[in-house]
């Protein structure tokens, strides 16, 4: 069943392919929508859409630390502190009593290239560090971007947090159509959401897969290999290491414009460490450095914790059983390392492994060219 | 000739362990070089120190006329020194393509930017490249096995892949460390006559570092040797066989006279 979709897939011209993927997403909140109603008349309230949003911007940050860690193995125990960073910027840069109100379009790339610049003010110093070193040092910076948003009262409201938060607005087409301004209110819609951070997962895909196969790719994955010797290639490794940590922070600080505008309110408490170790164990399940992996188990884990873990064991257990989640990661985790530590989807290795034969005649191959240069 | 390299009175200290003492040495262009010396000689510090890895105590290394003592491995790459590792340090879980192509780094210019916008010009130096690094693997012998990953090759053919990859940094210079450790007899002969094409095919300087006797007095144009972080002797690979400093210190004393007495 698999095969034949696969082979009738790759038998799909280009066009077609990103038509009916086109088609599919566009359909789907409607989709979602039957289903919904459905659960409803069964005296359920999900919010299912909601859900897909959510586990879509799981999506888009698990690809951003999936280049970190994935492809350049540098273990990041405090990428949550960049999707805080992409927030909170987007949200003093349009909370109503600041008085700036960046536009939504403007604000996404200014906060990502925020959250970038922090990941090279962050990076710089520490990326000379190796393994449980750099762990720790980004476990601690982690734990700080909250506690300064907590503490920075004038301007992100402390533990209360920012709320309203400015919203996408479409002024032009408004006037274009003589409608009143604000008159497609959007902003609240989840189905607009829905295509908005559709469209951020493809952008984030693309350069991701681009940058899989590439120049900074292949130097990513020398230093996840041996560091000394990429080194002694020619491969920078402090510049190298920086650009997957600068890139992965912007990944992050659009994923965190999207979320915040989307909630239209942000605290710290969203943006706690246990949301870096969700990522984490997100990439982790998924297959470290797999790209379609880490895109399809990214979803699965998320509606997963979103409808199973918050919505139905909560009706099942007492009150209360919430941080029960977090045992079951735990025990997750420990299993797939144990099991399957290469991950539910793994990096489709590129290249193939040299059979005995193979490796025979390349010897006796390699001898006949040596001896023939003599 | 034109040397590539001038080393002047040369140290390295340990605290008080003193492991190269005042050293001169020079590598003439297109020339085969051995250290040679009993363990512990100094060989493998003269070797770092050379490598700008350690910096000299007294003395000065300079490459090309530019001084490189302390600079940071990927720039000394990049001003055309390359080196293979006495236990192979490969990019495992990549192809073998993929390993000469990271060799390669420092010479591309796409970034980030454009490796993710891909215009053709990046298009044309990614295929450009693969060419040049598929000729690289088909000079060592591993034609054709472009898309192996590198975990999977025989010991042999990782030390191949090894000089392969190097030689894509095109380096002024290449340092060999014992480059046939662990080889069989007929994987060192084939060693042996990939090193010289080197030489003589693509005009490559080399520095070897190798315990095989029988690999250095083949391939040498110049042999080094240390002992106790001193030069004893250095010439033609006949030179250094005659020579009765080198057989004492590789041999010791008595063994020395059991020789002279046999003559």
């Amino acid at each position: 069943m698999i095969t034949t979709i696969r082979t009738w897939w790759s038998q799909l011209p280009n066009a077609a392919r990103i038509t009916l993927v086109a088609v599919l997403v566009v359909l789907f909140p409607f989709v979602i929508d039957i289903a919904e109603s459905a659960i409803r008349s069964a005296g359920g309230n999900w919010a299912l859409l909601t859900q897909v949003n959510r586990a879509l911007i799981y999506v888009v940050l698990a690809l951003g630390l999936n280049i970190v860690v994935g492809f350049a193995g540098m273990l990041d125990l405090g990428y949550a502190a960049f999707f805080a960073i992409g927030a909170y910027a987007f949200g003093i840069l349009t909370y109503p009593s600041h008085g700036i109100q960046m536009s939504f379009f403007l604000a996404l790339w200014v906060c990502a290239a925020i959250a970038s610049f922090f990941g090279i003010v962050v990076g710089s110093p520490t990326l000379r560090l190796r393994g449980d070193y750099l762990a720790i040092v980004t476990l601690a910076f982690g734990e700080i971007i909250p506690t300064v948003v907590r503490n920075l009262d004038d301007l992100t409201n402390g533990s209360q947090g920012l709320t309203p938060l400015g919203k996408p607005s479409f002024g032009l087409f408004e006037g274009l159509f003589g409608l009143e301004p604000g008159a497609l209110n959007v902003g609240v819609d989840p189905h607009f959401w829905f295509y908005v951070i559709t469209l951020l997962v493809a952008l984030v895909l693309f350069c991701t897969l681009r940058l899989d196969n590439s120049r900074i790719g292949r130097a990513w994955k020398a230093i996840r290999e041996d560091q000394t010797a990429a080194d002694f290639m020619g491969v920078d490794p402090i510049r190298a290491k920086l650009s997957a940590f600068a890139i992965g922070a912007s990944f992050s600080g659009l994923a965190g414009v999207v979320f915040a505008s989307m909630l239209g309110a942000i605290f710290p408490d969203l943006f706690r460490f246990q949301v870096s170790i969700f990522l984490l164990i997100i990439v982790v399940f998924s297959g470290l450095g797999s790209v379609w992996g880490v895109l399809i188990g990214g979803l699965i884990i998320s509606l997963f914790d979103g409808l199973f873990l918050a919505q139905i064991l909560n009706q099942v257990l007492p009150s209360g059983s919430e941080n029960l989640r977090w045992v079951f990661f735990g025990v997750g985790l420990i299993f797939f390392m144990i099991f399957r530590p290469q991950g539910l989807f793994p990096r489709k290795v590129k290249g193939r492994v040299l059979t005995e034969e193979e490796a025979l005649a390349a010897n006796a191959a390699a001898s006949a060219t040596a001896k023939g240069g003599d | 000739m034109e040397n590539v390299l001038e080393a002047k009175g040369v140290s390295k200290a340990f605290g008080g362990l003193i492991a190269v003492n005042t050293l001169d040495y020079s590598l003439a262009k297109q020339s085969i070089n051995s250290i040679i010396g009993p363990n512990g000689a100094g060989k493998t510090t003269f070797f770092n120190v050379i490598t700008g890895y350690y910096k000299p105590t007294t003395g000065y290394v300079r490459f090309l006329g530019q001084e490189i003592s302390g600079m940071v491995p990927n720039k000394l790459t990049r001003i055309g020194i390359a080196r293979t590792f006495q236990t192979i340090r490969l990019f495992n879980n990549l192809t073998a393509l993929e390993n000469v192509l990271v060799g390669m780094h420092h010479r591309l210019k796409s970034n980030w930017f454009t490796d993710i916008a891909k215009p053709a010009w990046v298009r044309n130096e990614e295929r450009r490249a693969a060419e040049e690094a598929s000729q690289l693997l088909a000079f060592v012998g591993l034609k054709g096995y472009e898309e192996v990953l590198a975990r999977s090759m025989s010991y042999g053919l990782q030390r191949r892949l090894e000089i392969a990859r190097a030689m894509a940094t095109m380096p002024k210079l290449l340092l060999l460390d014992e480059p046939t450790a662990g080889m069989n007899p007929n994987e060192t002969q084939d060693m042996i006559g990939l090193i010289r094409r080197l030489r003589d095919d693509r005009g490559q300087t080399i520095l070897l570092i190798e315990h095989d006797m029988q690999v250095v007095m083949n391939i040498s144009d110049k042999v080094t040797v240390l002992d106790y972080g001193q030069k004893i002797a250095e010439g033609l690979p006949k030179e250094i066989q005659r020579d009765e400093r080198v057989i004492e210190a590789y041999l010791g004393k008595r063994a020395l006279e059991v020789l002279k007495r046999g003559n």
